[in-house]
């Protein structure tokens, strides 16, 4: 009994390395889906496209350990929390892979495209989401609800950002036709950052659900602060359960 | 999550059909219950669980007072079926136990034919017409799921049936005298997993009539089957709620430990 | 004296073995004596007819013993069942309880004899019943009386709790459980006992001595409950100690039938018993 449950404990926490193995490896694709964006850097982006295969891999390989360690362990409890909360992250965590190739692809569409002004709100929204995503997969392995509300208050940011630049690019699409085509891509982009974003926050909440027991929305803000995001396109669906 | 004081009983919604209030119950000297308050619910399975020793099964033979027969045993508080207390001394133990049945941890059949136990209650309680009986064996055992596996060899030795079979013709034999509630005291330990699950189908039947309580070693018995769940520890009632909190996310530490397999 | 050398365990165990193995063998010795002396010695007085004749056999005897053994078991039945349901299924412990059970080993102590003497005055004189074949039950009855409510009482202990408990669960009260449940299942357990235990009465000779048994020819057999009987241990016991000149043979055989007589109940409650252990199978 004791050597049973301790067993079950190392494979616990051998499915948390995993997933913090897999949130790592994403993270490091945003990141260079962003650096491959700013600095068009083709090659950059390729490694990125290419990186998506083994963090979908990464994503099936975890989702057997919880499946089997549900099958065999029938976990109660904290113990039920966790693998439940780990199985739903990782679909999080891929999706974040995705927008990070998204991303990457819009870096080889706009590779030979001079920016009409250098790039400032994207990258700093890129590092804002990379760290975000970092602190709630720490919050899930310190099981630290202070980092998952600050996650939750850095998506307001994300959020203002996300606002600030679609009005400016639709300003800037009026008055320089000539720039539609990059500002479309880089609107896009921003987009895929802002979900990113929601993501994350999915995450943090799914993190504050395995500590406490309760399910809840704890971001509600930013469905309040956006009137015009019932139009905008739901790419994974809304943010919350 | 509190560990030391426990934490206050929630009552259930909709109709109670038992409930309890400060019960204690001593051993002689020693205190096996400790002021047991609960409220279990009209027509819903109840799970009592918690390690072996704990008092969950003394607890279950307050509510038909089979502790009566121990001859140690004494009990404080109150026991209310329907609002009116068991402990009463104007309470007719018989007619109590009629209307509280209870399954046992083995399968007892009584060294009798199939028929005769389940005709035994209805029996005891007067009825010896040929076709009325006949009509409550029948009754009883299709409410067993019992009848179309022997309604051919109802003359034969009870013995003759498999422990699961055992279990469900003593379920049987209870619902032919009609009870209100059915206590079931770890009515799977003795049977394998195909059994368990007949029974446990058929509790589950059962739940529509019967106010149902049972006792369980088996936790995952209690997350199938039981809409509230009862931890007892030591004696003390540790947490009652709804099963798929105590599951999910019990309030207690202790609670905690138990149903994720961490306990001693 | 030097300390012994130490011996090998396997030297202790045939030691000890071979001291187990005479104890054993020197239980059967007595036995086997007892039933070689009587079969030589009595063996050409056995006839049908020293069994089958009224005037020179043994007829009476064997017609008496077998009423006094079945008047005895009757008797002793209905208070002995009584007290063991009592004492197992109802009493709670207690100093009353404390106290039957004291009594039952002590009247199980008490010699045979002074059951002659009790029944003498109780039966006999004091409620007039005179020297006869019911006194003489009487006094059987009280003398088996403890080892009937022992042997009840082991065979309601058979029946197990939980069918009890399954009987009172679906509202049946003490007595209904006892009288549909318990009783039932134990009654073979019970008979068997009731055989055993009465087979003493058989086998008795001071009891009867004083009670009922009588010697001769003038009433051979009783013709009611009133009258004196001839049973094979009082004849067995006036032959050897008062009659000199029957012969050797005849007492011996009178005594080799009166062993088959014993021997035979005992068999048949063996038997009753190996053929409802099968039939039974909680």
């Amino acid at each position: 009994m004791r050597r049973t449950r301790q067993a079950f404990e190392e494979q616990l926490e051998q499915l948390e390395r995993h997933l913090l193995e897999m949130g790592t490896f994403v993270e490091s694709m945003l990141e260079k889906a962003g650096r491959a964006l700013c600095q068009h850097d083709v090659n950059l982006a390729r490694e990125t496209i290419a990186a998506d295969d083994t963090a979908d891999q990464m994503d099936l390989q975890i989702e057997q350990e919880c499946m089997r360690l549900l099958a065999l362990q029938q976990p109660m409890s904290r113990d039920l929390r966790t693998i439940g909360t780990v199985m739903k992250v990782i679909a999080d965590v891929e999706r974040v892979g995705d927008y990070s190739v998204d991303i990457a692809r819009a870096a080889i569409d706009l590779a030979e495209t001079e920016y009409y002004k250098p790039l400032e709100d994207i990258p700093r929204m890129v590092e804002i989401v990379r760290r975000m995503l970092r602190q709630a997969l720490e919050a899930l392995v310190a099981r630290d609800l202070e980092l998952v509300r600050q996650v939750i208050e850095k998506d307001d940011e994300v959020d203002r950002l996300w606002y600030k630049l679609r009005g400016q690019l639709e300003q800037t699409m009026r008055e320089r036709p000539e720039i539609v085509q990059q500002a479309v891509a880089l609107l896009l982009v921003a987009r895929y950052l802002e979900r990113v974003a929601d993501h994350v926050v999915n995450i943090a909440e799914r993190v504050a659900y395995m500590e406490t027991g309760r399910l809840e929305v704890l971001a509600p803000s930013h469905l309040a602060e956006a009137p015009s995001r019932a139009d905008a396109e739901g790419d994974s669906g809304p943010a919350q359960e | 999550m509190s560990s030391d004081a426990n934490l206050p009983i929630k009552k259930p919604e909709g109709e109670i059909k038992l409930e309890t209030h400060d019960l204690s119950l001593y051993y002689d000297g020693f205190h096996a219950l400790k002021n047991i308050s609960v409220y279990i619910p009209a027509r819903r399975i109840t799970a009592l669980i918690g390690p072996s020793g704990c008092g969950k099964s003394s607890f279950l033979r307050c509510f038909n007072r089979m502790n009566d027969l121990i001859q140690s045993a004494r009990v404080t508080g109150e026991v209310l079926i329907d609002g009116a207390n068991v402990y009463d001394r104007t309470t007719d133990v018989a007619a109590l136990r009629k209307r509280v049945g209870m399954v046992f941890q083995t399968p007892n059949p009584f060294p009798m034919s199939i028929y005769d136990n389940v005709a035994y209650g209805p029996r005891l309680h007067g009825i010896r017409e040929r076709s009325a009986l006949d009509e409550v064996v029948e009754k009883s055992l299709r409410g067993a799921a019992l009848w179309d596996e022997v309604k051919d060899t109802l003359r034969k030795s009870a013995l003759d049936l498999s422990g699961g079979q055992q279990q469900r013709l003593s379920i049987a034999r209870v619902l032919a005298v009609e009870p209100e509630v059915l206590l079931m005291d770890e009515p799977c330990s003795a049977l394998d997993p195909t059994a368990t699950f007949k029974i446990e189908e058929l509790m589950i039947e059962l739940m529509e009539n019967y106010t149902i309580v049972i006792v369980t070693h088996n936790m995952y018995q209690a997350s199938r089957v039981s809409q509230y769940t009862g931890f007892f520890l030591l004696g003390d009632l540790i947490e009652y709620g709804d099963t798929v909190q105590i599951f999910e996310n019990p309030k207690d530490q202790r609670t905690d430990d138990y149903v994720r397999g961490r306990f001693g | 004296m030097s300390a012994l050398p130490r011996t090998s365990p396997k030297v202790s165990q045939a030691v000890a073995f071979a001291l187990l193995w005479i104890a054993a063998v020197v239980v059967i010795v007595p036995v086997a004596a007892i039933l070689a002396i009587m079969l030589l010695k009595g063996g050409k007085g056995l006839s049908w007819e020293l069994i089958s004749s009224v005037e020179e056999g043994l007829l009476p005897a064997i017609a008496g013993t077998a009423a006094l053994v079945a008047l005895t078991a009757l008797i002793s039945a209905p208070f002995g069942i009584a007290a063991a349901v009592y004492l197992s299924e109802y009493a709670r412990a207690g100093t009353l309880v404390r106290l039957i059970r004291l009594a039952i080993v002590n009247l199980a102590g008490v010699p045979s004899v002074v059951y002659g003497l009790f029944g003498l005055a109780l039966f006999v004189t004091l409620l007039q019943l005179g020297r006869c074949l019911l006194a003489a039950a009487c006094t059987m009855a009280l003398l088996v009386l403890p080892l009937v409510i022992t042997a009840s009482e082991e065979a309601l202990r058979q029946v197990p709790r939980r069918l009890r408990e399954a009987s009172l669960a679906l509202g049946a009260t003490r007595w209904q459980t006892i009288r549909k449940v318990v009783l039932p299942n134990a009654l073979p357990g019970i008979i068997t006992g009731l055989i055993l235990s009465v087979g003493r009465a058989a086998g008795e000779t001071a009891p009867i001595l004083f009670t009922g048994a009588f010697y001769g020819l003038t009433h051979p057999f009783p013709r009611s409950l009133g009258d004196p009987f001839v049973a094979l241990t009082y004849k067995l016991f006036v032959d050897a100690t008062e009659f000199p000149h029957v012969e050797e043979a005849e007492k011996w055989a009178t005594a080799a039938v009166l062993v088959a007589l014993v021997v035979a109940m005992n068999l048949a409650a063996a038997v009753f018993r190996a053929r409802l252990r099968r039939a039974r199978r909680w």
